[in-house]
């Protein structure tokens, strides 16, 4: 299996199309027997399915198949279950399940590859079972894609909980000897009206885990709902307040050395030469490895190892890479897209005859936009600590892909993946980057060469410029109004690197004639996702011109895009909360300006308004108002600070990221030249949510970013009559 | 051998004087709690007090720490466990995401407010500058020192 992709879940469904195993959101069978020794160790606990257990003090666990990278997807998860269970959540603990073939995110594999897939009752063993074989055969359990909610959250842990709830009910019923329907269930414990009748969840949980697995239990209606919908505060946040929080880099094993590791700055290069005479004298050093494409040093203390690693000359083999700058790469592009003309290219979207309603167009705009590739740069650098010995192979890290870091691990170390055991930490940050395998496989590599215990810390420089970057990219538009400013033609083709492709370039817009078209960029870099994956790019390109050809009509930014949403009543409803947030029709000071922006992404709707006073030398991003609508915020504040998170990490890349290449090598290597936006620069957010349709949920973690950037420059524009076409803001001179 | 004070008891270690504190913290004395950043002292993750005073723990050799006391985020709570009020108002405010960054931003936070009990707004951005947060956490960071700073105050050592 190469590089996950979601792309991918749709090609393998073919090949795995005719394994069906048969399974229903809480799995196949009983996998009782098999879990428990995994997750069920406390004393007198009881493991009631997959995804619940619960113990002789009626603490009821939730074993949640996703990780947690901030997003407090923990709680949400749990929230979720112990709704449906009717769990008392002063009682409810939570635990990461493991890196197992049970716990493969077979719900997100649905939700992606077939969203709106309802079938019947009778055949969603079935359905759900063919899902579940290809998250196998993928080893995929994936933190990504704003999933985990809208795929694992609806369709697993809410199940769970009520399946469990049925079964406690069930046993409950045989014991009293009363009817199941007599049954109530509230505050973990099983009731029993009419003879007053009342016991734990406990009591009852051996004989519910010998309970059939209902087909097809019974979900709450919103009005039932206790847990879901609160802003119920946050589990792990205790612990990452007092420094008692676990991340991987935190992982601490008797006898364990430490690695320090620098790769080519040129990717793709080999070590040729390697001069060790120095570090070799060096206090604390064990061993030096030239492992061809990184070297390392493992030391008693990282520190040493880094000190001595400093010392080391290396010389590195030619590339195809050496020879790229940031500009030839930009120069190519505009290249390619030349040659690619009126028709090549391949079509992502056509409707109408874009050339013809172009051509007789009153007013034509045209225009190019460019990103650059970003790096992740999250606040704990890449490492990984793994011990490989004789037979047995254990690795620690806090990956967003479980499974795949053991099956990673076991190839890398020729051990049985049986004998395998990936261990996940909190991760200091993920955004994408840790759904990439470089580090395990790294690490795994430098301790099979060790045989004791070796924790591999990146230095900051060595992640900002071996990152797998977010792609640069160029877009290019036309697009036609008629007499009235009425958009009639909307023509795009635009470079492309990534793998998922995320955005649906077609536009959300009512637009008669589109077309648009990609062409395939090559590129030494390596990419991958990055937060709000290739809408980051697309956001900012299409609001943008939307907001071009607003201007070409005469017509408010705000105004123009309602026309082109009639008949969408919750799009218009969100773009009209955020333009009335904002109090869009108010003057504002001289110099200062608004702008709006509108991106439906990951299943929510999102507008935002960005205020921005441009008095100053530079741009300075005053408040920020969101309009959100994910159908239904499980955790209201957990939602609204995904929505403070997306704004810092599209800011940071709209003011100053850049990652450029010279001489094929990534230029940037610390805070100092790849900034991040800090608490000065942050502007005020506001959040509103609107829950628009509590049956389709949609992600949190992503959509709050794309239509940052459009906002922050359409009011730039507003505010200076300058279009910024060009990021980062850093690259433009606004004076 | 150096003998150091840490969160208010003596702790000898074995290590080259120029190591600097983050580490010596880090792997000698295993507290985990200080973070590991950027190495050069520019996103503040590594945030400890010496003396009081907060300093960049991964650019501080461990020498300057002799005869000092080092404060790290282990040793801000009550021995019962109850909080600071600062972490106190981080948990109430609900800042950390990721939390990797957030030993950092209390460290500095806690040595603001004994410096200046009621910082404006501005005071709170400059302060506050020095430390990073790639999760965006700054819009609770500022209401959550608001709020440490409108509670009652404690004796404890921040």
């Amino acid at each position: 299996m190469g590089k996950w992709t979601r792309r991918a879940f749709i090609g393998a469904g073919v090949a795995a199309g005719g394994a069906l195993v048969v399974g229903i959101a809480v799995r196949p069978g009983n996998p009782i027997d098999r879990l428990s020794p995994l997750v069920a160790k406390g004393k007198g606990e009881q493991l009631i399915n997959a995804w619940v257990k619960i113990d002789a003090d009626n603490i009821v666990t939730a074993i949640v198949p996703h990780v947690e990278m901030g997003q407090g997807i923990f709680t949400s998860l749990a929230q979720m279950l112990a709704d449906e269970l009717d769990a008392d959540w002063s009682k409810v603990r939570i635990l990461e399940a493991p890196a197992d073939d049970k716990y493969v995110s077979h719900d997100i594999v649905r939700e992606f590859a077939a969203p709106n897939l309802e079938v019947p009752a009778i055949l969603e063993p079935t359905a759900s079972g063919s899902f579940l074989s290809l998250a196998t055969v993928m080893t995929l359990q994936i933190t990504g894609g704003s999933f985990s909610i809208r795929g694992t959250g609806q369709r697993a842990m809410r199940t769970a909980g009520a399946a469990a709830r049925e079964m406690l009910v069930a046993a409950a019923a045989k014991e009293w000897n009363v009817r199941a329907a007599e049954l109530r269930t509230e505050n973990s414990m099983v009731l029993h009206d009419k003879s007053s009748k009342s016991a734990t969840f406990a009591s009852f949980a051996t004989a519910a885990a010998e309970q059939s697995l209902p087909a097809k239990p019974k979900l709450k209606s919103p009005k039932d709902y206790k847990l879901m919908g609160k802003p119920i505060a946050r589990t792990d946040i205790p612990e990452k307040t007092d420094g008692s929080a676990i991340f991987g880099i935190d992982a601490d094993l008797p006898g364990m050395k430490y690695a320090a590791v620098k790769a080519p700055p040129v990717v793709g290069a080999a070590v040729e030469t390697m001069d060790a005479t120095t570090a070799k004298t060096m206090p604390g050093v064990l061993q030096i490895l030239n492992m061809g494409d990184f070297v390392a040093v493992v030391a008693d203390g990282y520190w040493q190892a880094e000190q001595a690693l400093a010392t080391i000359d290396t010389t590195y083999s030619k590339t195809d890479g050496d020879g790229l700058d940031q500009d030839a790469l930009f120069a190519r592009y505009a290249k390619m897209l030349d040659e690619a003309g009126d028709s090549d290219g391949d079509v992502e979207a056509e409707e109408g005859d874009v050339g013809e309603a172009f051509a007789n167009a009153a007013t034509k705009v045209e225009a190019e936009y460019k990103v650059p590739f970003l790096a992740h740069a999250t606040m704990e650098p890449m490492n990984c600590t793994a011990w490989v010995r004789e037979g047995k192979c254990d690795v620690w890290s806090g990956t967003q892909m479980p499974l795949m870091a053991r099956k990673a691990a076991a190839e890398t170390s020729g051990i049985d993946y049986d004998n395998v055991t990936y261990h996940n930490a909190y991760l200091g940050g993920g955004f994408g980057r840790r759904a990439e395998m470089d580090m395990i496989i790294m690490a795994t590599r430098i301790a099979k060469a060790t045989q004791y215990p070796v924790k591999m810390i990146w230095s900051r420089e060595e992640d900002t410029m071996q990152d797998h970057y977010r792609p640069s990219a160029t877009s290019r538009f036309q697009g036609g109004l008629d007499k009235d400013g009425k958009a009639v033609s909307w023509s795009n083709i635009h470079t492309h690197l990534f793998d998922p492709q995320e955005a649906p370039t077609v536009p959300y817009y009512n637009i008669a004639n589109h077309k648009i078209r990609k062409i395939d960029v090559p590129t030494h870099l390596r990419f991958g996702p990055w937060r709000s994956v290739d809408h980051s790019q697309h956001g900012f390109f299409i609001e943008s011109f939307v907001d071009e050809m607003a201007q070409a009509a005469g017509k408010d930014g705000y105004a123009f895009r309602r026309e082109l949403l009639a008949g969408s009543p919750r799009h218009l409803k969100v773009l009209d909360t955020a333009a009335k947030m904002s109090g869009w029709d108010k003057p504002l000071p001289e110099g200062h300006g608004r702008g709006i922006a509108f991106v439906p992404s990951f299943g929510t709707i999102i507008a935002e308004v960005a205020e921005v006073d441009m008095t100053g030398k530079k741009p300075k991003v005053k408040k920020i108002f969101v309009a959100a609508d994910p159908g239904f915020a499980v955790n209201p504040d957990g939602f609204a600070a995904q929505m403070e998170s997306s704004i810092a990490y599209g800011l940071t890349a709209t003011l100053f990221g850049e990652i450029s290449v010279k001489d094929g090598a990534v230029q940037q290597s610390n805070f100092h030249d790849y900034p991040i936006l800090r608490i000065n620069e942050m502007p005020d957010v506001a959040v509103e949510i609107i829950n628009g349709d509590h049956k389709r949920l949609g992600g949190a973690g992503e959509p709050g970013l794309p239509p940052l950037a459009p906002a922050v420059t359409n009011a730039i524009f507003a505010a200076t009559g300058k279009r910024v076409r060009e990021l980062p803001l850093s690259k433009v001179d606004f004076a | 051998m150096i003998t150091l004070n840490v969160n208010g008891q003596a702790k000898e270690v074995d290590v080259d004087p120029a190591t600097p504190i983050l580490w010596v913290v880090r792997e000698n004395l295993k507290m985990t709690g200080t973070k590991f950043g950027c190495g050069v002292a520019l996103c503040g993750a590594c945030t400890v007090h010496l003396d009081g005073k907060p300093i960049r723990s991964c650019s501080t050799p461990v020498s300057e720490a002799d005869g000092k006391s080092i404060t790290t985020i282990e040793g801000l709570a009550a021995e019962d466990g109850t909080f600071s009020k600062v972490q106190q108002a981080w948990v109430d405010e609900q800042v950390a995401q990721c939390g990797y960054c957030q030993s950092g931003q209390i460290m500095t936070a806690t040595a603001l407010l004994k410096n200046n009990p009621n910082p404006s707004d501005e005071q709170i951005d400059t302060a506050m500058a020095g430390n990073i947060c790639r999760c965006g956490t700054y819009v609770r960071i500022r209401k959550a020192i608001k709020v440490a700073a409108g509670a009652p105050s404690e004796t404890q050592e921040a």
